[in-house]
């Protein structure tokens, strides 16, 4: 690929051992991310797009929980060979991550800037006053108001919009090299998630930090990603450049899925929806996991699991449908 | 009925409404320290047969207004007539029969249904309490309202948590079908769904409308989804109305500063689509004490000294595109004023 990657992911999969059976939320996932580039990654509710992210922080709960196989290789070392203590000097400092709901992952009683200070101190070795004005300024640049007073409050004193932006400076308080953001605007209103897109945008073209953006908005990904991975049942079923893959998409799930949103420019028609529903992740069938929904389904496609090939170069698809043209 | 009177011409009404909330503060004795002002003096007309979309954001007071037109919370004042008759005057009783004509569809496909009923007692549920058909004759009705949703008989006998969020808004779906009303308010009703099962129950909810002449009143903050669906679309911000216009209109003419940042602030689903967005300054306000004058005056990028002091009233602008801005008043004076000069010419 001769670019220099930050980040490659080689066939990751991550399984659940329950009572009632096995979960294969990631299923042979495969991404890659430049340095300073922006990767977007779309899929439905439990297509495993979390449990990627989290598996590459090492944050999988174990068990019931655990990384059946592949590699997560930023610069070129396997994080998933790090002892915990190695991971830990990567997570927050070199990788940071925010997710859709502040809340669940500010301290409620803590102030922001005790929260700041803490992971300052742990990872760039300053004084608790440099950690301070470290962070203050962190939070002036996310655009928090009077950011010198709100230093001292705690998280619930601050709006959805706010606690995005308390979280993202959090994130970015380090440098890190790649910021993972799950969802960030989804439990946001457009005009505030807007606030937050153009913020994100803003940072990462003044400090250069990679994104993984994951969201199930395809007007999110249009809007800020260069990179697009589509995520189906635990699979990655198409990776290419953004203009691409609204220009040309190629594998059946990503095509059904721009067919089937409402197009505000446009003038009514009758919507064109993919029928039926996402598999049973308990159960998923022995071929490709998108047969019962697809409408180019063939003999092959229910006895054997298509493989992710480069079918044009850049352009990356799961399908029979191309791989028939390999042949 | 009242014949070719005008009045059904309209099938519900709705007049001024407001809903507070009352704040209370103080453990033991509570002092009532100020209200939420939910919805704030709301006026609209839904036509039968139309599908009126009201969007606007997070708190704004939609489902609120949902909720007091349904009289599942009882209005703070003003009035909600449904074909001539206003419901807040009717006893309990006569409430009850018309609320059969009247259903909801919530956001939330799962926690709407009740997790130890079967589905065909769920969809049964509502004919049982109005009393309208017998034993056999319901059972009849839920295989067939079953189908209409696009399930099958045998999905009667099993429980909300063996379907998933489509499924589960399908059952809620045919049980607001089940006593054959007229008005649906659909608060959210595919939100909490995926992309490509969002479609499926739009769909749905057309076919419905053609099929049954349904009315609805959508209430939903995806303003890409409501102009698919809706004849016009009402505009809410901090519980009252500042727009309202057939949906075309809305998206080619928005006249309403807040209407023009909310349609610039959607995305797309287009690469390299950067058209001059619009970044509204800060968080809506509090509806506790909501500012003063124009409600949007501390976020709007076109305030005047008078948006301040004075709270514009929702006025016509022309071919029913009805305006809550001073800004479009006194350009629309204008215009009118210039125009007239044109015509005595
Ligand atoms: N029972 C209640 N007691 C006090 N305040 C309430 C109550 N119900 C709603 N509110 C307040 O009224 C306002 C409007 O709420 P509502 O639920 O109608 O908003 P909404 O427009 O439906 O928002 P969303 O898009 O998030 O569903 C909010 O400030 C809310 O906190
Ligand atoms: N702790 C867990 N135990 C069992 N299954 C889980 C657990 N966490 C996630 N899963 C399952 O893994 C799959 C992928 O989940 P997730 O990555 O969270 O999806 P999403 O794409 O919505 O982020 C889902 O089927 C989910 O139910
Ligand atoms: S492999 Fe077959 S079933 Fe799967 S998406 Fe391609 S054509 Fe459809
Ligand atoms: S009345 Fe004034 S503050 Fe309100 S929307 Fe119009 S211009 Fe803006
Ligand atoms: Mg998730
Ligand atoms: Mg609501």
């Amino acid at each position: 690929m001769g670019r220099d990657l930050l980040i490659h992911v080689k066939d990751l999969r991550t399984y659940f051992y329950t009572d009632v059976g096995v979960v294969k939320a990631v299923d042979g996932v495969n991404l890659e991310i430049g340095i300073g580039e922006t990767l977007g990654i779309v899929g439905e509710s439990g297509s495993g797009k979390s449990i990627t992210a989290m598996s590459m922080m090492r944050l999988i709960p174990q068990p019931p929980g655990r990384i059946e196989g592949g590699e997560v290789l930023f610069y070129g070392k396997d994080l998933l060979k790090l002892s915990e203590k190695e991971m830990m000097k990567i997570r927050g400092n070199e990788i940071a991550m925010i997710f859709q709901d502040p809340m669940t992952s500010l301290n409620p009683v803590l102030t922001v800037g005790e929260q700041m200070i803490e992971t300052i101190v742990l990872h760039q070795k300053v004084s608790r006053s440099m950690a301070k004005r470290r962070a203050i300024e962190m939070l002036e640049r996310v655009g928090i108001p009077e950011a010198k007073g709100r230093v001292n409050n705690y998280p619930h004193l601050f709006s959805g919009g706010m606690r995005q932006r308390v979280m993202i400076a959090m994130a970015l308080s380090c440098n890190p090299k790649l910021l993972i953001a799950d969802e960030p605007t989804t439990a946001l209103d457009v005009t505030i998630q807007a606030q937050i897109l153009d913020l994100m945008n803003n940072l990462q073209q003044e400090l250069g930090t990679a994104i993984m953006l994951i969201t199930h908005n395809l007007g999110v990904i249009a809007e800020l990603c260069q990179k697009v991975l589509v995520m189906y049942a635990g699979n990655t079923v198409e990776y290419t450049d953004v203009n691409t893959l609204f220009a040309k998409p190629m594998h059946p799930y990503t095509y059904g899925m721009l067919e089937s949103s409402p197009k505000l420019e446009l003038r009514k028609q009758r919507l064109d929806p993919i029928e039926g529903h996402p598999p049973d992740p308990y159960r998923l069938p022995q071929g490709c996991n998108f047969a019962q929904r697809c409408r180019r389904i063939m003999p092959v496609c229910e006895r054997e699991k298509p493989t992710l090939l480069e079918i044009e170069p850049g352009h990356f698809v799961s399908c029979f449908l191309y791989e028939r043209v390999k042949i | 009925m009242i014949g070719t009177n005008k009045a059904t011409e309209t099938l519900l009404k709705v007049e001024n409404l407001k809903k507070y909330f009352p704040v209370k503060k103080g453990l033991v004795i509570q002092r009532h320290v100020g209200d939420v002002k939910a919805v704030d003096g709301v006026s609209f007309e839904i036509y039968p047969g139309e599908t009126l979309g009201m969007v606007g954001e997070s708190g704004c007071g939609k489902s609120t207004l949902g909720r007091t037109i349904l009289r599942l919370l009882e209005p703070t004042q003003g009035k909600v007539i449904f074909e001539g008759q206003t419901l807040n005057e009717l006893s309990r009783e006569e409430m009850r029969k018309i609320r059969s004509q009247m259903q909801m569809i919530f956001q939330d496909p799962f926690a709407s249904l009740n997790p130890r009923m079967r589905v065909r007692d769920i969809i049964g549920e509502p004919i049982l309490i109005h009393g309208v058909l017998n034993r056999v004759e319901r059972e009849k009705r839920v295989s067939k309202l079953l189908d209409v949703v696009g399930l099958s008989t045998h999905h009667g006998e099993r429980y909300p948590h063996e379907f998933s969020g489509g499924q589960c808004q399908r059952i809620g779906i045919a049980r607001a079908l089940a006593v054959n009303p007229k008005l649906i308010i659909c608060d959210e009703p595919v939100s909490a769904l995926d992309v490509s099962i969002q479609a499926q129950v739009i769909n749905l909810l057309e076919d419905l409308q053609a099929e049954f002449n349904l009315t609805y009143l959508l209430i939903a903050h995806d303003v890409a989804m409501v102009k698919h669906l809706s004849n016009r679309v009402a505009v809410m911000y901090l519980g009252k109305l500042v727009e309202l216009t057939s949906s075309e209109e809305l998206y080619l003419n928005p006249r309403h500063p807040y209407t023009i940042a909310l349609l610039s602030a959607i995305l797309l689903p287009y690469p390299n689509q950067k058209k001059g967005r619009i970044i509204l300054k800060g968080d809506a306000p509090s509806p506790v004490n909501p500012p003063s004058g124009c409600r949007f005056h501390t976020r709007c990028p076109e305030t005047q000294d008078i948006c301040k002091v004075m709270d514009p009233e929702l006025i016509d602008i022309g071919n029913k595109h009805f305006v809550a801005c001073h800004l479009t008043i006194h350009t629309y004076e204008k215009i009118k004023v210039g125009n007239s000069v044109t015509n005595h010419q």
